[in-house]
């Protein structure tokens, strides 16, 4: 039996924690009734209705316009008509568009045996139908149905849930390269500019290929093009870091500028819109089991690196490049090749997040992804890496985004004001470093 | 000083060593490495705690609880390294901690009158308004003596002052000597110079393994008692015997140079050889080992292996054609402390375990736990963190990580430092069990018994360049040794 080490095991999945605690404080204040309109809650209405009516008997269906009231309504209207009911009307629209529906149904002096609503439109029947039928007494009988409620976090609807993981993915996947370079003690500034640097080129790259027109391939070389330029910075910066010796705090601070101000320049200061909406897959797609595209390639690109910090070479240089850089060297680590591939990775990453901007809003804009360096090194940060190098985990780095994308969704859920958002933003980044340092603390104290 | 003592964890460093300076004297404070000059002068300097014995100065019990305490008793130290801020003033740097007040004016008329003063009493000429990484090394250390002298020193260390100084500015330095003299300044002076002992000292006196041997007047002193008063012991059998049988030359090494620490050092060791490295501190011997390991680039010079000349530009290099060092310092130099005992294994040995990229860990980790076993590694796990593991269990993951290399030519620095008796032996008799298997073996020690003791054949440094060689081992001495290594021009022996 091998013997767990407690004392370990917070540092390890004290984040995790954090995140769970995090969730479930979220769920209880955004706790709220829920009343369901998918197809499934069509089905059940449906079958009660049947059950309690006579078959044949007249019904309408009276859904509120927006969100899912359209699909609702034709669920209902299939359902009711497959158990036998006699739909006589679908109306999906306001209030008013309910009133005159009832009227109509009223005026024709079939009797009505039950309205199937969704909650909204349930109200308003309950609240007026008595009144409508003194005058048509065809509706008196009219039983009002809606779908059975119950008690669900918003915070944890699908939804919500899968618009947390869409919001965060181009942090996230910029949060790979960062993390690499931190455990090397280094850091890089330059990421947010990128994403602008890259959008911009990505765009100008498909109008230069295609111009008003661009056919799909434009768009793919277009996207590449992007992606391997910010790769290239990367290169450039790596090559700064490593055969100058400039410490890459300032290195990547002078290139952060210059991308962004050659991404003005570049885009005349202009958003450069794309002319082909099949950009938009990337940003705006969910094509596998409904999950956004731009999740599932954080996910693999997460898997990956994963992968590759734990089980490869290159990351166990990595680490060790971090945690003692003359020991490594002279163990034949090539330093130096290593610290320009985390740079060059970073760059490229960073130019994927641009095109993943850009794709989201199907324009290359020189303003997108301001600040986003600081919530990425957060995030890091946040997720146990140490900004002194040499130690950190990419799967932390998960949880870190995470936790950070989970306290914006759940503030905004909650009515938070913006400039309180920061408030609470500074203070996690600072109660993540005391941790740090707690934990540096804590395995100092053991060694004695 | 009397009776000092002072113990590290498994070390004695000072067994109640007792030192008398008169003032207007110089005493030089000789001894060989580890010998405890260092840790006295420490003692003195208020940056140890002395466990036993008390210090005096002028029949009163001197307070040197803390640097701070020492300079206020009239102790001016002068360490090898220089405690001069590079980007202030020599003025502001003789005045620095003593400012008048936290926020108060500083008094710069005062302080460059001072300071002029200091620098006429020691008869030396120092541009005080000259900021101090524009002068040159000799004057610094006139700096630092002013420093000293500024806090009204009446007692001054010098540590192995001459250094980094030229001939011309060690003249230069010992005048100065003679003025702080005439004005009744103690000075003690260490170095491994014994020439410059004889031109500059009154007294001496000798240490040996924390123990005072004796003080004498210079007069009553040779060089050569001086060296069997700080060897003087007698070699134990403690080093495993082997019949050494010696094939072709493997590993060759022509006119290495590098600036001032490795001037045209030249040897060759042959397979199944053990070649001995000696010489005093700052001789130049972990500097060549750098060099032939691609640590440090050479200016010139060329390295062979079995006749095939080697281009070695890094480490990495280096180990690629069959060389390995183990380092003296293994904390800085040898290990990723954070990382996990398999991982540091593993570092020069991915080539082996991950041929594609992908480290195969169960295989690290066997091939590790064969290590555990042969060179008993007191490990609970190869998942534990290496810098939690003791000193002599560090070194011995060092030790594994390059037998796994197979290397053909193995540089030891300071091999079994800071490793228990017992398992030394098991690490002397690996490095017989390298050279039985034809590897070329460079084994670089400050320990004469080792050296004589494990060596075929014994190359002795000074000041960067190789000053004697020594063939028959079985006959040599360590005062023949020493004396080489104080030798300033190449002999042969």
């Amino acid at each position: 039996m091998k013997n767990i080490d407690y004392a370990k095991l917070f540092p390890d999945y004290g984040t995790l924690l954090v995140l769970l605690l995090l969730c479930i404080g979220f769920s209880a204040v955004t706790l709220e009734e829920q009343s369901p309109t998918t197809a499934n809650a069509a089905k059940r209405l449906a079958k009660r209705m049947a059950n309690e009516l006579a078959p044949g008997s007249n019904v309408i269906v009276l859904t509120r316009q927006g969100g899912d009231g359209a699909s609702f309504a034709a669920a209902l209207k299939e359902n009711l008509a497959k158990v036998g009911l006699t739909v006589a009307q679908t109306v999906v629209g306001q209030p008013a568009d309910a009133r005159k529906a009832l009227v109509k149904q009223g005026e024709t002096e079939n009797v009505l045996a039950g309205i199937a609503t969704d909650k909204h439109m349930a109200n308003f029947c309950n609240a007026n139908l008595t009144k409508i039928s003194e005058t048509h007494p065809s509706l008196a009988k009219a039983k009002v149905y809606q779908p059975q409620s119950y008690h669900w976090p918003n915070f944890l609807k699908k939804d919500n849930v899968l618009n947390i993981m869409k919001q965060i993915s181009v942090v996230a996947i910029i949060a790979i390269g960062m993390t690499m370079i931190i455990i090397t003690a280094g850091i890089d500034l330059s990421v947010g500019s990128l994403i602008a640097f890259s959008g911009v080129i990505t765009a100008l790259a498909i109008r230069g290929l295609g111009g008003d027109d661009p056919a799909l391939g434009h768009l793919w070389l277009g996207s590449l093009a992007g992606v391997l330029i910010c790769g290239l910075v990367g290169l450039f910066t790596g090559g700064l870091v490593t055969l100058f010796g400039i410490p890459a705090f300032i290195a990547t601070l002078g290139i952060m500028f210059s991308a962004r101000g050659l991404a003005f320049i570049f885009a005349e200061s202009e958003p450069i819109v794309v002319q082909n909406e099949a950009f938009g897959w990337l940003g705006r797609g969910r094509d596998i089991l409904g999950l956004p595209n731009s999740v599932i390639l954080m996910l693999i690109l997460f898997a990956i690196a994963h992968v590759l910090m734990t089980r490869t070479s290159i990351g166990r240089y990595i680490y060790a490049v971090g945690g003692n850089p003359e020991a490594a060297r002279l163990s034949g680590v090539p330093v130096k090749w290593v610290l320009v591939f985390v740079y060059t990775l970073t760059g490229l990453l960073a130019g994927l997040g641009g095109v993943m901007e850009a794709s989201l809003h199907v324009t290359g804009d020189p303003k997108a992804g301001n600040l986003v360096e600081l919530q990425v090194i957060a995030a890091v940060v946040v997720g146990g890496t140490s900004l002194a190098g040499g130690q950190g985990k990419i799967l932390g780095t998960l949880i870190g985004v995470i936790i950070i994308g989970v306290i914006r969704n759940g503030m905004n859920l909650t009515g938070v004001e913006a400039h309180m958002q920061s408030v609470v933003y500074g203070a996690v980044i600072l109660i993540a470093v005391l941790v740090d340092r707690l934990k540096a603390k804590g395995i100092r104290l053991r060694k004695h | 000083m009397r009776g000092i003592r002072k113990s590290f964890p498994g070390v004695k460093a000072l067994k109640g060593v007792d030192l008398t300076l008169q003032s207007g004297e110089v005493l030089a404070l000789l001894g060989e490495n580890g010998a405890g000059k260092s840790t006295l002068i420490k003692v003195l300097g208020g940056a140890h705690q002395p466990d036993d014995g008390t210090i005096e100065i002028d029949g009163h019990t001197a307070n040197v609880a803390t640097p701070q305490a020492s300079q206020t008793s009239g102790i001016g130290i002068i360490y090898q390294e220089f405690n001069l801020v590079p980007f202030l003033t020599v003025r502001e740097n003789i005045f620095l901690g003593r400012e008048p007040g936290r926020f108060s004016f500083i008094p710069k008329r005062d302080e460059s009158a001072k300071a002029k003063a200091l620098f006429e009493r020691i008869g030396v000429d120092v541009p005080i308004e000259a900021e101090c990484r524009q002068l040159s090394v000799a004057q610094q250390q006139i700096v630092e003596i002013a420093k000293t002298l500024a806090q009204n020193a009446r007692i001054i260390v010098m540590d192995e002052p001459s250094a980094a100084l030229s001939p011309r500015e060690t003249k230069g330095l010992f005048e100065v000597i003679e003025e702080l003299k005439s004005h009744g300044i103690g000075i003690i002076y260490i170095s491994h110079r014994l020439d410059e002992i004889f031109e500059v000292a009154d007294r001496v006196t000798i240490l040996r393994d924390g123990e005072h041997i004796d003080t004498r007047p210079i007069a009553d002193l040779t060089r050569e008692k001086m060296i069997e008063l700080m060897v003087g012991r007698s070699l134990e059998k403690e080093f495993p015997g082997r019949d050494a049988t010696l094939g072709q030359a493997r590993f060759e090494v022509a006119n290495l140079q590098h600036g001032s620490q490795v001037r045209g050092v030249s040897f060759d060791i042959r397979a199944g050889e053990v070649l001995g490295l000696t010489g005093l501190v700052g001789a130049g011997r972990t500097e060549t080992a750098r060099l032939l390991f691609g640590a440090d680039r050479p200016e010139k010079g060329v390295i062979r292996l079995d006749g095939k000349p080697l281009k070695i530009k890094s480490p990495r290099d280096a180990i690629r054609q069959g060389i390995c060092l183990l380092t003296e310092d293994r904390k800085s130099h040898g290990l990723v402390l954070g990382q996990t005992a398999r991982e540091n294994f593993g570092l020069p040995n991915l080539g082996q375990f991950a041929p594609l990229g992908f480290i195969r860990q169960r295989e690290e980790s066997r091939e590790f736990l064969r290590y555990v076993d042969q060179i008993q590694i007191k490990i609970a796990d190869p998942e534990q963190i290496t810098g939690t593991l003791s000193g002599g269990n560090q070194q011995k993951v060092v030790l594994a990580k390059w037998l796994q290399r197979n290397a053909e030519v193995i540089i030891f620095d300071e091999p079994p430092r800071g490793i228990d008796v017992g398992a030394k032996y098991e690490i002397y008799q690996l490095i017989n069990q390298l050279a039985t298997d034809g590897k070329a073996i460079l084994m670089i020690s400050s320990e004469l018994p080792e050296v004589l003791g494990m060596s075929d054949r014994i190359l002795v440094m000074n000041e960067g360049r190789i000053t004697g060689q020594v063939t028959d081992v079985m006959n040599a001495t360590q005062e023949a040794i020493m004396r080489l290594a104080t030798q300033r021009e190449p002999i042969a022996a």
